[in-house]
């Protein structure tokens, strides 16, 4: 069995908000897993069960138990979690 | 009477009862998202019925997992089943919605795993694509080879009393 990384992300591809996150997770060094929703916004029922909201990228950090929507919000997050600081 | 042509296709090495099935890494798609899932992970929790199969979006592939559905022969029946095309996740996806099988497809355009298992059927005037001929392997979870029927013409199908069979085995 592998392990999973604490991280997993609900991203599109193309989509530029995803993409912050993911430059985001990048910079920071974390590790995660990428899950690719539907492209139709109707069809994101895993993100909308988990966030309550159908729009991407969404988060799920299993290390803080933190679920998040909105790229502004998850990229606040990451930094006040995993950043120098910390 | 119809004759028809079929293809005769040539011996392969693919595993057989008793191996070990080749380790591999792939998009897993599901109804709801895709992620890469390595097969290892998926069999150490339930045996799994990997079936490749044509390329989605026509006949072979959609008849196939109807027939299966039918007969009951999905991730209902105690075992997790697992499809692999050379189709993309979006087309899998689709693959998904428009049947009743309840299953995850692995997404594999550039067919390496067919290379790993030996089973590459390199396609007629289809200049650059090859896809894996139509096979079945039912996995235990220590991955090794329960059950194994691999296509020895072209077009050919699963022998489903057969998968049925080696399920009830179980």
């Amino acid at each position: 069995m592998s392990s999973e990384p604490p991280i997993t992300v609900y991203r599109l591809q193309a989509c530029p908000f995803c993409e912050r996150v993911i430059r985001t997770l990048d910079g920071l060094g974390l590790s995660y897993q990428s899950r690719f929703v539907e492209p139709l916004h109707s069809r994101r029922t895993a993100v909308k069960r988990l966030c309550g909201v159908r729009t991407v990228p969404a988060i799920v950090d299993d290390r803080t138990g933190v679920t998040m929507a909105e790229s502004a919000n998850i990229v606040e997050y990451l930094e006040a979690t995993y950043g120098e600081s910390q | 009477m119809t004759e028809f042509d079929v293809v005769t296709l040539g011996d392969t090495d693919h595993p057989t009862v008793g191996e070990t099935v080749p380790s591999f890494t792939r998009p897993l798609v599901t109804e709801e998202f895709w992620e890469d899932r390595s097969l290892a992970e998926i069999y150490a929790d339930s045996p799994v019925l990997l079936v490749f199969h044509p390329m989605d979006g026509a006949f072979p592939s959609t008849y196939m997992y109807d027939t299966l559905a039918s007969r009951g022969i999905d991730s209902h029946a105690g075992i997790k089943l697992v499809g692999c095309s050379i189709s993309t996740p979006y087309a899998h996806a689709e693959l998904l919605r428009s049947t009743e099988i309840d299953a995850a497809l692995f997404s594999d355009p550039a067919n390496g795993v067919a290379e790993q298992f030996d089973i590459v059927n390199d396609l007629d005037g289809m200049a650059g694509i090859s896809e894996p001929r139509p096979a079945v392997f039912l996995i235990d979870t220590d991955g090794s080879v329960l059950y194994d029927w691999v296509a020895s013409e072209w077009p050919e199908f699963p022998e489903y009393d057969a998968i049925a069979d080696a399920i009830a085995a179980l």
